[in-house]
Formats: structure tokens, sequence, C-alpha cells
């Protein structure tokens, strides 16, 4: 093998403490260096043309650049390399700018120390294999899990860039917490109006398949290339013919036994339901666990009710598999349960506030939907008791949130803006009404925040006090809260018609599940973790798979949609070529070493080794080893150094490379 | 006068090679030099992907080749580029570490540190420090010294039967 | 928790042998009866309650740890501890122990022995939280139907909360389980929780009875005719202090304090002298449905 040796001046930056002509001279010396030279600026294009020309004339098979660190020029020199007909990982960087000249100051000891790093760059590019970049086709198909805004507005996206969309949602409706709540800070303006349009257009979308009341049960694959399967729940209504008329659901005899998960408990619904009226799609589905007929097999009034045959009791969960190159996750969130602690859980819960001891004692949720024109009070403020108008309310900000003692340390960040929110509403619909705000501090970091919540203090006179909450009970139908106001010092007690809590948004149960489904990491409280908490907010560590919203940790309705729009691009980029490709920095099993321990699985970060069978000339398993699949495989090489038998090599960076560099010392 | 300061005196400068992550610790050293810090010159840097593909044997080959000091440094736990590479290796060093204690080599000879890519005075001072150390302890020719008598002075024959004796001795124990 | 037929250590504490003579009498009377085998444990001190926890922090942990070291010497496994802030401070040094080497160490120091650490520590409603299934149920002679309970928990029964993992420390309700198992009913109240002020109970009488007067009447209020505890300090105050409370405010209204395990001897067929009920300073009269049960008994 040919080598040639190219020393950059780097202007001065490396000659004033380096003597170049010297480490070129010397380095002409080292067994298999054909050709080397010291040259002012290496990476300008006569620098270049330096490089071309000697591999030309002098048939070099790979070169060694002494220049700046790689992380500044390797791509320019493995470019020179490709002009010049060689493999452009046939190219050495030694690092004498900011691993020496810059960083010594004698000469002497700095031209012997850029001689060694030299000398170590020629040993390994001996050893050095042409490598190709790897090819992975890419299925152009999105699968969006969760159908919330930031589902929503992922999906329409990627639709929109002209490219199909899965979009996988548990629950009848796709519409999330969004479509509950009754106004939305700063603006005040209505959810459902701004809402329901998008929802609607998602249905009608001819790119997105809607997959409502359906989950999503594993996820093989990598990027470019996954393969979802997803079971869709039976809603015992057959889709295709229900025309959502909704007589079924006013025929149902059964009215008081179900709660409304969308009204949050606030209103029975039946048996048969449409979770609410803009639901999309429209389509009711039938509770098993409280319907008659799963009972006694008698009833049937929706039967009789539906003109069109629609209803289906014998239908079964059916699974279906989507093939997907990307995979947007926006599960989103849920609120911490604050009442009494459950059995298992890791957190607290806070008994004494007496949440679900006391009817009037409400979270942030059930309080959207009272506040709400289509809530179970019409918009009207009502306390669930007894239907009576509060007069006065206390909020209590951070029930759950910046409290470790109760198991979360992190900020809800919403509280604070939506708390202000609901009192405003409650000051502008019950006018000679009393708000009181219990609050750690202000966060009302974002654009018209601030103004807003000096808009509740200042213009609508909510009372805000600095303190927590550490006690209610009821007292002759009052709720008397007691707390403290620490700016004044005092112990403040209030008697209270109602009481609502802003509790902590935490990932739902089976965030954790899923995040093992998909492959994705999460971090302690089951919040997926972004791949880079400032430059790659939207990416999991996953490649292909991305995040948008609340299932990331705690966001508002803005921030949730611009990280839907970004996931959303990410997977277009990702679609902007046919293949993708990608560095071949990646492990390589020898299947004759193998021994099959499979430690390499037990160590790889991202599930990129499988077992493969090696079978004999009768096809009979004789034994299963190792196999890296390339399109999983990030290169980082761990698996190399568990390996017991040393099967692994990482291409670029195998021992014998490293061996050689460490002999050249 | 002992042994060290003759080292010293003799003007003997230790080798030292440094196992550093591509992604954090070699960025991290690139900023040392961007910011001009000033640091030894006897520490040569071999940059592989993650500090979680650092093998002991790595390690071995170093000191057989005449290094005297080992620097292993990877990423923040928890900030590693591949999630858990880093974590892999405390895990390898902590236990190779205690195993060069127990063969008697110097602790000092083999040392870890986390050099997050916004850390180049971390790394100037770290090599300062871990080049100070070796000098202090004086030049490292146990791990040469042994492995030139297995070779030459264990003939192939002999070599041949000690491992005989090893695996009969293993049958027997286990 | 129990079983019957088990031998138990038994950690008295001060006040069981003073000031709350009766809580032992009932308790012994009524373990007896279930066949609960308590030993009260040889040569037991102070736990280091009153001052030595506030003022020597190390002192308070040798004396907690002492008493369960002579447990383990004692060949029992498992010690219960009736008095609520023996209870507190043997779990409490139990945890720091074990989270703290160094304290062990220093423990360990101060006694001259080498401490396992692995007693467990009962207080009376664990002890009795699972009897109350069966135990009580069958060994029931009486129903005590017609005592409206209001069962007070105090402030250290249930807590610290990171050591309680048996009950909720903000709403607890294994009390209740064991008070209506001896078929009385219980009392939804607010103050099961709240200060009692037993901490000032010598040297600030005037907030104690103010706060012990709140329990009180937040316990009348909400219906009750007996209020349970099972903690001495708890009783004294709420019992002992409602003379004063009579002196303080005329209109005050009296209402007997039985220790849990008065009620549980009272279901099982004792008689109130035989569980020093008569030794409280309020009078406790049985309703008369269960009067007229037992005559027919």
């Amino acid at each position: 093998m040919k080598i040639g040796v190219f020393i950059c001046h780097c202007g001065e930056n490396i000659s004033r403490t380096v003597d170049c002509p010297r480490v070129a001279e010397t380095c002409e010396k080292i067994p298999g260096v054909e050709f080397s030279i010291d040259y002012k600026y290496m990476c300008s294009d006569p620098g270049q043309k330096l490089i071309k020309d000697a591999v030309e004339i002098h048939k070099l098979d790979a070169i060694v650049v002494g220049s700046c660190s790689p992380n500044m020029h390797e791509r320019t020199f493995r470019s020179a390399a490709v002009a010049a007909g060689i493999n452009p990982f046939l190219v050495e960087i030694a690092n004498l700018r900011e691993h020496c000249s810059w960083v010594h100051e004698d000469v002497e000891s700095a031209t012997q120390k850029a001689i060694e790093l030299v000398r170590m760059a020629v040993e390994k590019v001996k050893r050095d294999k042409p490598l190709s970049k790897i090819k992975v086709p890419v299925t152009k198909r999105v699968l969006v899990i969760g159908g919330g805004i930031a589902g929503i507005q992922a999906a329409l996206d990627v639709a929109n860039a002209g490219y199909d969309v899965v979009l996988v949602e548990k629950e009848p409706s796709i519409g999330g917490h969004m479509s509950q709540l009754s106004e939305t800070f700063p603006t005040l303006d209505c959810s459902q109006c701004i809402l329901t349009p998008r929802m609607v257009e998602v249905n009608q979308h001819p790119r997105i398949k809607l997959l409502t009341y359906s989950e999503v049960e594993k996820i093989e694959g990598f990027i470019g290339n996954f393969k979802a399967t997803i079971r869709k729940k039976a809603r015992h209504i057959n889709e295709d013919i229900c025309s959502g008329c909704g007589q079924c659901v006013s025929k149902c005899p059964i009215k008081k036994k179900a709660f409304s998960s969308f009204e949050e408990g606030l209103a029975y619904r039946p048996a048969v339901y449409i979770p609410f009226p803009q639901a999309v799609p429209n389509i009711p589905v039938i509770d098993e666990s409280v319907c008659t007929y799963y009972r006694n097999g008698k009833c049937g009034m929706c039967v009789k009710a539906c003109d069109r045959q629609a209803i289906d009791f014998d239908q079964k969960d059916t699974m279906m598999v989507a093939d997907v190159g990307a995979v947007i996750v926006a599960t989103g969130y849920k609120l911490y349960s604050i009442g009494k602690q459950p059995l298992g859980s890791k957190y607290k819960g806070y008994g004494e506030y007496g949440y679900g001891k006391y009817k009037d004692v409400i979270d942030g949720l059930q309080f959207e939907r009272i506040a709400s024109a289509s809530g179970p009070t019409s918009g009207e403020i009502k306390r669930p008791s007894d239907g009576k108008e509060p007069k006065k309310i206390v909020f209590i900000q951070c029930v759950g949130s910046r409290d470790p003692a109760k198991g979360i340390s992190y900020c809800s960040k919403i509280c604070c803006m939506y708390t202000a929110k609901q009192a405003m509403l409650f000051r502008h619909k019950v006018h000679d009404g009393e708000a009181y705000v219990f609050y750690m501090d202000i966060r009302a970091g974002g654009k018209m925040y601030e103004e807003f919540v000096r808009r509740a203090i200042e213009e609508d006179h909510v009372n805000y006090i600095r303190g927590r909450v550490s006690r209610i009970y009821e007292e002759n139908g009052k709720y008397i809260v007691k707390g403290e106001d620490t700016i004044a010092g005092v112990p403040v007690n209030i008697d209270a018609d109602m009481v609502v809590l802003a509790s902590a948004m935490i990932p739902h149960d089976n965030a954790p599940g899923l995040a093992q489904k998909v492959g994705i990491p999460y971090d302690k409280y089951g919040f997926y973790n972004e791949s880079h908490p400032k430059l790659k907010p939207v990416e999991s560590t996953t490649a292909g798979v991305f995040l948008a919203g609340a299932c990331n940790a705690p966001r508002d309705i803005p921030e949730s949609v611009a990280m839907a729009s970004a996931a959303a691009s990410k997977a277009i980029i990702l679609f902007s070529s046919d293949s993708l490709e990608r560095e071949p920095v990646v492990a390589r099993v020898n299947e004759d070493l193998c021994a099959g321990c499979f430690y390499c699985r037990k160590v790889c970060p991202f599930g990129a080794v499988e077992v493969r069978d090696i079978k004999d000339m009768n096809g009979v398993v004789y034994k299963e080893v190792a196999y890296i699949n390339q399109g999983v495989c990030q290169g980082c090489g761990t698996c190399t150094a568990t390996c017991l038998s040393k099967s692994i090599e990482l291409a670029g960076f195998n021992n014998e490379e490293i061996f050689a560099e460490i002999a050249a010392l | 006068m002992d042994n060290k300061e003759k080292h010293i005196e003799n003007g003997w400068e230790p080798k030292i090679v440094a196992f550093v992550c591509n992604w954090c610790t070699y960025a991290g050293a690139d900023l040392a030099g961007t910011s001009r810090l000033k640091y030894p010159a006897n520490m040569k840097i071999i940059r592989v992907m993650c500090s979680g593909a650092v093998d002991p044997v790595f390690i071995l080959k170093a000191f057989e080749r005449g290094a005297d000091g080992v620097l292993v440094s990877g990423c923040h736990p928890n900030d590693c580029h591949y999630n858990a590479g880093n974590f892999h290796a405390r895990r390898r060093w902590d236990l190779f570490h205690a195993l060069l204690d127990f063969a008697g080599i110097e602790k000092e000879r083999l040392q870890f540190s986390w050099i997050s890519a916004s850390e180049g005075k971390k790394f100037a001072d770290v090599v300062t420090k871990i080049t100070n150390d070796i000098k202090m302890i004086g030049p490292f020719k146990g791990y040469q010294e042994m492995n030139r008598q297995f070779t030459t002075e264990f003939p192939e024959q002999e070599k041949e039967k000690l491992v005989q004796q090893c695996t009969e001795a293993e049958a027997v124990n286990g | 928790m129990a079983d019957a037929g088990l031998t138990y250590g038994y950690f008295p504490g001060c006040s069981q042998k003073g000031s709350a003579r009766e809580y032992e009498m009932s308790l012994l009377k009524v373990a007896g009866k279930l066949g609960i085998d308590l030993k009260e444990i040889d040569d037991w001190s102070c736990c280091g309650a009153t001052s030595a926890h506030a003022t020597n922090h190390r002192l308070a942990n040798a004396l907690a740890m002492r008493n369960m070291l002579l447990a383990e010497q004692q060949g029992l496994e498992t010690l219960v501890a009736p008095c609520a802030a023996c209870f507190n401070r043997l779990i409490t040094t139990k945890a720091e122990c074990r989270n703290h080497p160094e304290s062990k160490k220093d423990v360990e120091e101060l006694l001259s022995a080498s401490v396992s650490n692995t007693t467990s520590i009962l207080n009376v409603i664990d002890l009795f939280d699972k009897a109350s299934n069966g135990l009580i149920g069958s060994g029931r002679v009486r129903d005590m139907k017609g005592l409206k309970a209001a069962c007070y928990y105090g402030c250290l029964l249930v807590r610290p909360p990171e050591l309680i993992d048996t009950d909720d420390s903000e709403q607890p309700d294994s009390m209740e389980r064991i008070v209506k198992a001896t078929g009385a009913d219980v009392v939804e109240w607010n103050y099961r929780t709240e200060c009692c002020g037993a901490a000032h109970s010598i040297s600030r009488r005037d907030i104690v009875v103010d706060l012990s007067k709140r329990i009180i009447d937040d316990a009348l209020m909400h219906g009750a005719n007996v209020i349970i505890v099972a903690c001495p300090m708890c009783h004294t105050n709420l019992d002992m202090r409602q003379r004063v409370m009579r002196r303080m405010y005329p209109s005050h209204k009296e209402i007997p304090v039985l220790y849990l395990t008065e009620l549980i001897g009272l279901s099982l067929g004792f008689t109130e002298s035989e569980l020093g009920i008569d030794l409280h300073y309020i009078r406790f009269n049985m309703p008369n449905e269960i009067m007229n049960q037992t005559a027919q008994a």
C-alpha cells in the first residue's frame, strides 16, 4: 500500500510550534509512506489539488493529512480523496492543531508529538478498509400514535406534504385533552372552535388513515422500515354502515351506570355512547362492561333503534399491520392522581386535600368541563355536589408538581397559566364571586403570558396568595382551606364553596409499556426522552422515531403544535430521498467466530443485535449467532468491547486498527 | 534521592495514551485547543466512537507497548451520544481498575474521567494531572517485563504445559 | 400483621406504667384473649421521645436502639410499641441506622454492641389491623353498635409518611377498620391527624387546651359520642384537659375518650373496670343498646 502524508501549516497556526517540514521529512521514512509533503493551507483549493495530483503521480492508495481536527475538515479531505479516486475511508487525519500546536509551547516536544501523531495515523490507515455508505430503503408513510392536538398537527403536516399517514388513537374519538378545554390562554378563544375544524380535516384527508379506538401492539424494524401491528378494538358498531345519527345512544336504557371520561366523571353516559358531540369519527362505541346485552343477552334497544343494522354485538378486536418509515409519538399526558394514595403508586397523593372525598374539590380538567359551554352544566359555574353556584373558589397551584415529598420534582408548566384563566373565567361568569389562588411562584414565560396573569390580578381582581395549603376539610357545607400567606407571614383560613386543584401533568400509566414497544427510552416519570435536550428536541434516540407534545414533558398547546410540526418535518426530510444513506461506521459479526453468548445483545443501547440461525447443508440449525442490523446500529462499538470471542468489528475502528495505533506510540 | 526523582532528573518523559470518545472528550480536547490552553505534550489521543468501545485489552496493549499511563474518557453519565455506552465503560473500568490494583499496578496509571465537549479546561487539567501523577510514580516497565519474560523465557512447549496445567486445575475445581 | 400463637416483644415505654396504666391493662387483656403472646422485654429503658430527640440526637438514637437491641438479644423478632411516640422514635432510629451507616456505627459505639437492626416494629394498629378481620370478629361477645366513634390518630401514629407504608399519612383508615370490626360506627370528621399540642403539654397549657378543644369540638360536631385513640399523650390531652376546657369554656360539651384496646376489650366482653376505663377523667357510659345486649348474653 502506498500512502501519502500531507502536513498542513494552517497559515502559522500549526507551523508556529510544529516544525512542519521536519515532520514531513521524518514521516517520509515511515515504511509504507510513498510521498510526504508540507503546505501552507492544505484545505485550500491549491492544497486539495496538491493532494489530487500527488495521488495520481505517486499512485497512492491512502492518505494521511496532518492538519486541524477531523471535526473541522475530515469531510473536506475525504471529498478530495474521492475526487482523486480514493475511498473516503482510506483517509486519516492527525490532529496537529487543536491537539498539538495550540496546546503546547515547546517546539521540540510539539514537533516530536506531531511526528508520533502522524505515525499513528499512518499505521491506522494501513489497516483501514475501503467502506461505502450504507443504503437503506424508505417506506414513505408515517405512523402517528395519539390523536390529540400534537398528533393531529403532525398528521396534517405530513399528509399535506404528500405522504401517507396512519393515525392511531386509543379513545373512540380524536381530539385529546384539548377537546375538553373550555377556553384557551392567553387569548380566551374557545378550544373546540379552533380544534374541531382540524379534527374534521384529519377525518376527510385522503392521505390520512384514521384508526380510532385502536392501540399499537408492537413495532418492529428500523428507520425507514418499521412494521407496526395495531389492534383495532371492537366498537360493536359497524363503522362502514353507521351514519352517526345517535338513535342508539338516545334509546339506550343504561343511563346512570358509567361515568363519562370525557366529562371527567362529572356526568353519566349510556352504555352505547359518542364521547362528545363533535367527536371524530362520529360513531358510537358500546361499553361491554355496562351493556345489559353482554350480561344476560337481553335488551337490544339499540338494535331496534338503528335503522341501518349497524349494531354488531359479536364484533371482535381485529389486528392490522402497517408498514411505515417513521413514527411520531404524541401520546400526551394525564393528570396526577391527587386523591388518597393509590396502593402501589410511586406518588404519595394528597389525602389532606380530600380529593375524591369532597365532591366540590375538583381538578383542573374537571373545572374545564364545568366552564365549557358544551359541558355538563352548559358552561354555568355550578358545584358538582348540589348544583349551586359557588361564590368563593380557591385555586391551588402546584398540586403534585414541584413537590418531591409527593414524588414529583418537575414544574408542570401550564398550571400557572390555566389557573389564571380559570379564575378569570369564574370572575367573568360569577360577578359577585371571589377567586383565590394559592401559588408557589408564578411562571408565566411565554408570549402574552405574564400580561395575562397580571390581567387576572389587576382587572379581574383574583386574589393571589403566595403559600401552600396544608389541609382542606368540610365544615357546615363550606370547605375550609387552611394555608399560609408566606408574604404576610400569617396563616390563612378560607371558607370556600369549591376548590380547584391544579394537579401535575404526568405521563399515561402505560407510557413505559408503549416506550418498550416502540423502543424509545423514558425518564423516571415515564416521559419519553429526546435525543438531545437542545439540538434534537423532537428526535427520540431511536432513529426514525420522533416525539411531539406532552409525552415528552409538560407542554402547552402552542409548544405541542410546534413540536408536532417539527416532528412532521423531520419525517418529511427522511422521505426526501428513496433510500437513506448513512455512515458505514457500524458493527459486523464474524459468524464463524461468534459463540452465540449474546452479551452484545444485552449491552446494545439500540436493540440492533438480532439472532441468526446458522444451518448446515440439510437446513438443520446447528448454531445461533449474533447478527447486527445495519439499519439500526449506530456504531458506538460497545458490543465490540463486550464480545468475549472478539468476533465483532466496528468498521473504521476495528481492533487491528486500534492496536496499530497503539503500536505506533 | 529515590528512583522517581532520578527519572525526572534524567529528563525522562512519560508516555501516556488516552482513549477518548468521539463526541464528548475528543471535542473537549478540540476546545482546549481552540481556547489555546496549555498542557504537557506527553499524551497522545486515540479516538474511538464511544468510551463503551474501550476494550480492556486496548489498555493492556498500551501498557505492553510502553505506555506509562492510560486515560479513558467519555461523556458524562446520561450524556452519552449512544445513551448507555459510557455506563458500560464505567462498569468495565471499575472492575478492571480493581484488577490492576490487585495485580500490583499503581492505580494512578489508569485514570478515568468524564469530560464533555464544553470542558476544554477540564481536559487540560486532567492531562496535566495525569502527566504529573505518572511523573511522580516513574516509568512503567512491569508489564513489558512480564510480557517479555513470558514470550522469551517460556519456550513454546513450556507455555503449552502451563496452559494444560491451568485447564486441569479448572477442571478439578469446577 | 398479628397471628395468634406468636410471641411478640412488648415495649411498654414510660407512660404504660404511669399515666396510661389502663392502656397497658387493656392491651394485655385483649392480647391474652386473642391468643397474642406479648412478652415484655427485660430491662427496657426510655425510648428517647421526651426531650432527648430534640436536645441530643445521638442519645435519642442510642436509647431507641438500645431497646431494639434488647429485643434482638432476647430472641424477639417483632416489637410492639403501643405508645405512638415510642413507635415513632423506634422506626425513625431504625430507618436512620439503615440509611446512614455512620449513624449505625455511632450508635453501636455508644451501646458497645453490634446491632443487626432487623427488629420489626409494630404499633397497636398494625397489631390488630389483621386481627380485626377474623380474631376480633369471632371473639366478639358484644356488638358495639350505638357507639359513634371518631378515630383520632394524632401526629405520630401514621407519620413520617416516608416510613409508613401501611396507611396514608394524611387520610388514614386503618383504625377505622378495626373499630368497625367491633361493630361500632365510625364518623367522618376533619381533625383525625391534627396536632393535640402534646409537645407543649407542660410548658404551654393554654395552647394545648385550645388545640385539643378544637379536636373535640369537631368530633362532636360530626356526631361522635366517643373518641378513640392509640397514643397515651393524645389520651392525656383529650381526656384530662376537658376539665380545664370546662373551666375556660363553660359551654364545653364533654365526650369520653377510649383507647383502641379498651374498645376492643369491651367488644370481647371485658368489664369497664377490668380494662381500666373507670380510671378516665371523663366517664364513659355504655349506650343502652349495648348494655341490654350484655344483659341478654
